[in-house]
Formats: C-alpha cells, structure tokens, sequence
C-alpha cells in the first residue's frame, strides 16, 4: 500500500528542519588533506633521521627503492579510492585502484628477498628488530586510520566494510612508507614477513572496527 | 549557462535568489552536469533534481521539498528491483529520505543526482530486507501470545478493542526501523532514555527526534487517515 500522506508530511518536516549545508570537497582534496598528515610525520622523521641512510641504501639495491615507492603509491591511491567511495552513487571500481601499486609494493619487497647480496650499512633484521617494524607500522596507522575514519564519517560510506579495507591498505602503507625512512634493515623474509603481518592486523583491524564505526555514518 | 537558463521557467529561482542573497555560492559547479548536451527524458529530469538539489544544499526549502517529491518513485523502483515487498516500500522511501536529509551536502551537483540517491536508497533497501527478516520473528511471537489471551467479556468491545491493537501494532511495525525502535524501547518498555540509549547505542537526542517523528507518524496514521 503506498502511503502518500505520511510520505508526504515526512518531506514537509524535513523541509521545514532545512539549513543550508557546506557541500563535501571533492575526494582528491579531502585525500590531500590526510596525505598532508603523513607528510609532517616525514618531515620530522627526515629532520631526525636525514635522508641519507636512506639513499645509500636505495643506491645499493634499487628493489628497495621500488618497494617503497609501491608503498608510497598505494597509500595514496587507497585513501583517495577510501575518500571516493564514501561519496554515495560513486562507482565500485574505485577500489581497485591500488590494486596495481600494491602489487609494485609487494612484489619488489618479495624481490628483495630473493636477493643474495645485501645493501650497504644495513643487515638481516633479527626477530627482536622485526618486531620494532610490527610496532612502528602498527603504532603510525593507529592515527592514520584514525583521522581518516574521522574524515570519512563526514562523509557517507555506504560501504563500510571495503571503506575500511581501504583505509586500512592506505594508513598501513603510509606507515610502511614512513618507516622507509628511518629503517636500518635490508628486506629479508623476517623482516617481509613482519611487515606483511603489520599490514594484515592493520587492515583486518580497520574492517572489524572500522565497518562498524563507518556504517553508523 | 543555458542549461540552468533553460529551467528558469520554473518558480524555484524565486527562492533561489532569496537564498542566494544568504551569501552562499550559487551553485557553482554545477555547470558541468546541468549545460551538457539534452538527451532523454530521463536524464532531462535527472539535471533538474540536480539542479533542485544544488539549491536545497544551499537552504531553498521549496526546491528541497520539491526534489524529495520527485524522489519519491525512483526510490521505491530502487527498492522494488531489490526485492523489497510491496507493503514495505514506504519504509524504504522513508528512511532513504531522512539519510538524505542527513547526508546532502555529500552530493556533488557535478554529478547525477539518480546516481546519488538510487545508492543511498539501494543501502536503505537492503537494510528494510535484513530488518524485515527480524521483525517477521518478532510478530510470529506476538501473534502467538496474542493466541493465548482468551479475553471474551464482551464480544463487540472486545473485537473493537483488538482490531485498535490489530492497527497500532500494524501502525508501529510499518515505522522506519529508526522510530520503531524508539517507541518500542520508550513507549512500550516504558525504559528511560539513557536506558533506551544504552541498549540502542543511539544517543538521546536521536531517540528523541525519533519517538517525536514515530508519534507523529501514528497520529497521522490512525486518525488521519480514517
């Protein structure tokens, strides 16, 4: 049975409680936004830390270089596909665009591993400095993934599990981005292997949390 | 330009200006979706909600109301093609309109403004089919209680007395899920709302606006409409 009345004084309570509104910005801004948050955690870990260890290990193995920029990629296509898809009526399609830098990011990781050589000034990670890697990325995402939830709530995600994915891909390899700059160790299955396990509790953290902090929005 | 031109035929741009004088921008992006090419009717009607939508976002209540109006059926098609029952497609309608209201300053009027609302009514259907599943156990046990109250004092009171239960209930179970829960945990439970707040996690104020919107509703339903 179609209810035209109550329809109908439903729209006129909704016109009469109409305020005007501030329209959304468009989603690559709101990710600039985020990704300015990231680039003052680099700049202070530059201003501590320098640039050069950094260079000098990408100068001996470019696949490290490559990882990171995998990493630097997916970071920000996933938070600008997160920021995307949190606009209703949005295609589903955005969220696979970091498919192809996450792919970049894991597969020169992988790479390093393959190694026999080692880049200069760095050595095999011990299980005891992976674990300092876990608790880096982990402890970086934790307002990362924070502050874009926050952003994303102003917004509204009709998907929350895959926004959350996503924010979880995007503060994970931001994190992992970060970390680039102040780490010490060449890639080696310890050290991959910790950094695929941060990622993995970042991101299912994000879904289990995140879904239900989103779908309230 | 012309696009927007072309609609001035309308009365919105009457309480457009009005609003505009507000010092609110007029508008301005969406150029790009409203001056493209005329092409079906549809999508003819489509620029125009688009347009309403630009000026309700900016506080013009007639171009708002106007708008919603006109939502109102692709709403229900979205719900339909769903699979959402027929008795439960004003449920969708209503819920899809007040996310709306929630939600409008997330349209970019840029953009398709169908696009926009059949996603936000295409979630709202699919939440109508999980909570209809639920509320479809929860009347089962209500009949069966029903069943067990042999109450038979005076045939024609009694009769009437239960056909006015039979349509406050009917009343409440048609509510959007939102205003259902608020008259069932405040009204019927007789819960406080920090009670109802607890066991809802909605906050007061939601419950609040809720019960005030669900009563409204009832009266409107059950004195209104006979």
């Amino acid at each position: 049975m179609a209810e035209p009345r109550s329809n109908d004084s439903l729209i006129a309570a909704l016109g009469a409680e109409l305020v005007p509104v501030r329209r959304l910005l468009p989603p690559w801004l709101r990710m600039l936004g985020w990704l300015a948050v990231v680039a003052v955690f680099a700049v202070l870990l530059f201003a501590h830390y320098g640039d050069e260890p950094m260079l000098r290990r990408w100068a001996g193995a470019p696949d490290l270089a490559w990882a990171a920029l995998g990493a630097v990629l997916t970071a920000v296509t996933a938070a600008w596909s997160a920021f995307t898809l949190a606009v209703p009526g949005r295609s589903r399609a955005w969220a696979w665009l970091p498919l192809p830098p996450a792919l970049l990011w894991i597969g020169a990781s992988g790479l390093g591993c393959l190694r026999t050589w080692l880049a200069p000034d760095t050595s095999i990670a011990t299980l005891h400095q992976s674990t300092d890697c876990l608790v880096f990325i982990v402890s970086f995402s934790i307002p990362l993934s924070a502050l874009m939830v926050w952003l994303l709530r102003r917004a509204c995600p009709l998907r929350p599990l895959l926004t959350a994915l996503l924010v979880g891909l995007a503060s994970a390899a931001a994190s992992a981005s970060l970390l680039e700059i102040c780490h010490a160790f060449d890639a080696a299955a310890t050290d991959l292997l910790t950094h695929a396990l941060a990622v993995g509790i970042v991101v299912a953290a994000n879904a289990a949390m995140g879904g239900r902090l989103l779908s309230k929005a | 330009m012309d696009g927007i031109h072309a609609l001035d035929d309308t009365p919105l741009t009457a309480d457009g200006s009005l609003v505009l004088d507000g010092g609110l921008a007029p508008l301005p992006d969406c150029h790009a979706f409203v001056s493209a090419e005329p092409a079906s009717a549809s999508e003819q009607a489509d620029r125009r909600r688009a347009v309403w939508m630009a000026a309700a976002q900016a506080g013009d209540r007639r171009a708002y109301e106007r708008v919603l109006a006109d939502s109102v059926a692709l709403i229900r098609a979205v719900a339909r093609r769903q699979g959402v029952a027929t008795d439960a497609l004003d449920d969708v309608v209503q819920e899809t309109l007040l996310t709306v209201h929630r939600v409008r300053h997330t349209y970019d009027p840029a953009r398709s403004y169908d696009a926009w609302l059949s996603a936000i009514a295409g979630r709202r259907a699919i939440d109508a089919l999980r909570s209809h599943g639920r509320r479809d156990r929860r009347e089962l046990h209500d009949e069966f209680v029903l069943d067990r109250q042999p109450d038979r004092d005076d045939a024609s009171a009694d009769a009437e007395r239960r056909q006015q239960a039979r349509r406050l209930r009917e009343a409440i179970a048609q509510l959007p899920p939102g205003q259902r829960e608020a008259v069932e945990q405040l009204g019927l439970r007789e819960q406080s709302l920090a009670e109802a707040a607890a066991q809802t996690g909605r906050n007061t104020g939601a419950l609040k606006v809720n019960l005030h919107r669900a009563l409204k509703a009832l009266r409107g339903r059950l004195h209104g409409d006979d």
